[in-house]
């Protein structure tokens, strides 16, 4: 009987920790309701960005259904069923699956940002005050000097970090071997690699290695919960960009919504939550969290893209990241991975 | 011979096994259905609620994986990496299912034959593991054991810490399946075994771990099984490192995310094979030490 209640009583929990994850952010109550299913850190990112748009004449009495998840598992649950009028993920090839299985129009990139919602750049956040003193990619693969990457393999969204690092190389002119030593060098100095951006933040924060390969917007966002880190732009890297479409069956508020994303009024919201704005003349107030939340969003000398270095994702996934199985080819990344795992074994 | 539903249509199939063979030998001496209507509706609904949430995705799983062929198989298994990961996996979850049976009996021996202070908190405490969401469980593990540990243990991103995390989440299982067959057994009988001049060791060699063998035996069987799926408790802790402290977990999440479901769904029924061998193995085990009591 004690046994029961027991049961019971973890059932319910477990119950309502599932409930909490799907939730509805409420509105007006007369109009319609848009599925936003969206990678995870836009779950905070959003809530402005959903009441601002409430509060326009496209979106009075919208109200949003949300749903938030590893990017990956977001795209593949839309492909299984899931309701989605917007789709707003980290990677494009996430974007891309949908296209595949015709559920988002081919034409989903011809908007005046690419079909491009949010960006961000590919940060070194190290311990408080930089001990270690590390500005620049060739500091961070300097013997001795432990780095904090999300796993490339399972979560997607990390291959814009390990990208980064060999455009240091590629961009800069390097041969495809030096690149190849670079990232070599780079995951033998790797001590961990956590399932996803959100995990390799806390395995940091928590006090693991020297370096974490993170997001200018996940570094800005840890330093808004008071996290005990800093963060360097190093002086060439990567663009991240967050792509978001309309699935072919959604509404004209949905597709209203879609635009506001990129409206300056919008992009000034996701800036708060450490975001680069995708349009011009966006008005940034100050950004708490930025190093510099004055000027939170320092140039860049080089920024290296992913249509100009690597020839766009529908290339790179497969060239660098491709598992080798039958069918699939075997990516540059993912054979440095096992060479490095085979020899650090030894 | 009450009969119901189901049982008139292996009734009318009885009689098929043409006469003049080989006489069976009187295997069976009950009568073959004894379901009554009520039993009859129980068993159906079983049947219906096990479809849906097990032999139906089972099924599924390995459909998935078998369409890729042998081939794909091989291909998977020959991959360095992924051998890597079940090694470690297999060779983990073995080795934590092993300190399971000692310390799970024992835990269980404690609970229910000893006296002490706050016995009934340490009673519902054990539970917490299952409780406790993985990830949840995981962050508690890196804070107790990463480079801040307050005790000194370094052992994150080690393969001592998947050890660790698949201990802390399979604890319950031989402790809770051991417990209440120990709460039943008579110390009569050990009693009257010491009275006739048992050792200790004699009584529980030979009363006491017959009775438990099936018990040990289901908890061992059902934290191995979790083991070697679980994911959420080793992400943090472990790394996932190739060739170090990467789960196959792990590498079925990579084989999805590269959109590549049939090495994942090899992987998946890989992993479920060996579950049953060991769940298979278990049983024999158990079997054997019963029967010596």
């Amino acid at each position: 009987m004690k046994k029961t209640i027991k049961a019971a009583v973890a059932a319910s929990v477990t119950g309502v920790l599932a409930l909490a994850g799907c939730s509805t952010a409420s509105g007006g109550g007369s109009g319609e309701t848009i599925s936003v299913n969206a990678f995870s850190v836009m779950e905070a990112a959003n809530v402005p960005v959903f009441e601002d748009f409430q509060g326009s004449d496209d979106g009075d009495g919208v109200e949003f259904q949300t749903s938030y998840g590893a990017s990956g598992d977001q795209s593949r649950a839309v492909v299984s069923g899931a309701d989605a009028d917007v789709v707003h993920y980290s990677l494009e090839t996430d974007v891309t699956r949908l296209v595949g299985e015709g559920l988002v129009a081919e034409d989903w990139k011809d908007t005046a940002t690419n079909g491009i919602a949010t960006s961000s750049v590919v940060v070194f956040v190290v311990r408080k005050g930089n001990p270690e003193g590390i500005e620049t990619w060739d500091d961070i693969v300097e013997p001795g000097v432990d780095i904090i990457t999300p796993n490339p393999g399972s979560s997607g969204s990390a291959r814009w970090n390990i990208l980064a690092a060999w455009a240091h190389i590629a961009g800069n002119g390097g041969s495809e071997e030096d690149a190849r030593a670079f990232v070599t060098k780079l995951l033998n100095n790797t001590i961990a690699l956590p399932g996803s951006a959100r995990e390799a933040t806390t395995a940091f924060t928590d006090g693991s290695g020297d370096v974490l390969l993170s997001y200018e917007n996940e570094a800005i966002l840890a330093k808004q919960n008071d996290a005990e880190i800093d963060y360097v732009v190093p002086p060439d890297t990567l663009l991240i960009e967050n792509p978001a479409a309309v699935t072919v069956d959604a509404s004209d508020s949905a597709q209203a919504f879609l635009a506001f994303m990129t409206s300056p009024e919008a992009q000034a919201d996701y800036a708060q939550s450490g975001f680069r704005p995708v349009v011009e003349g966006v008005e940034i107030e100050d950004v708490e969290g930025a190093n510099d939340p004055a000027d939170p969003f320092p140039t860049v000398e080089q920024l290296w893209t992913i249509d100009e270095t690597f020839n766009g994702w529908a290339e790179a996934a497969d060239k660098y990241f491709g598992d080798g199985e039958e069918g699939n080819p075997l990516g540059i990344i993912t054979e440095l991975q096992q060479t490095t795992g085979q020899v650090g074994e030894e | 011979m009450t009969s119901a539903l189901i049982g008139a249509t292996t009734d009318v199939a009885r009689p098929a096994s043409p006469e003049g063979r080989r006489p069976r030998r009187a295997r069976r001496t009950t009568p073959r259905n004894t379901l009554t209507p009520g039993a009859g509706l129980g068993l159906g609904v079983a049947m219906i609620w096990f479809s849906l949430l097990v032999l139906i995705p089972l099924s599924a799983v390995i459909a998935a994986a078998g369409s890729g062929g042998w081939s794909r198989y091989l291909s998977v298994l020959r991959n360095d990496q992924t051998w890597a990961a079940v090694q470690l996996t297999v060779g983990q979850s073995l080795l934590v299912t092993l300190v399971n049976i000692v310390i799970g009996t024992v835990i269980a021996w404690v609970l229910v034959r000893d006296q002490f202070w706050g016995k009934r908190l340490l009673d519902v405490i054990i539970d917490v593991p299952f409780a406790l969401p993985t990830i949840v469980a995981g962050l508690v593990l890196l804070s107790l054991y990463g480079p801040n540990s307050p005790l000194g243990v370094h052992w994150a991103f080690t393969e001592n810490a998947v050890a660790l995390a698949l201990a802390f989440v399979t604890l319950p299982f031989v402790v809770r399946t051991v417990q209440p067959v120990l709460e039943e057994l008579e110390a009569d009988v050990e009693e009257a075994a010491a009275s006739l001049g048992a050792s200790r060791a004699t009584i529980v060699r030979r009363i006491i771990l017959p009775s438990l063998a099936p018990a040990i035996a289901a908890g061992a069987a059902l934290s191995f099984a979790r083991a070697i799926s679980e994911y959420g408790s080793l992400v943090l802790l472990s790394g996932n490192r190739p060739f170090e402290t990467e789960v196959v977990s792990v590498r079925v999440l990579t084989f999805i995310e590269n959109g590549n479901t049939e090495s994942a769904a090899a992987l998946a029924s890989v992993m479920l094979f060996v579950a049953l061998v060991v769940i298979v193995a278990l049983d024999l085990v158990q079997r054997r030490v019963a029967r010596r009591g």
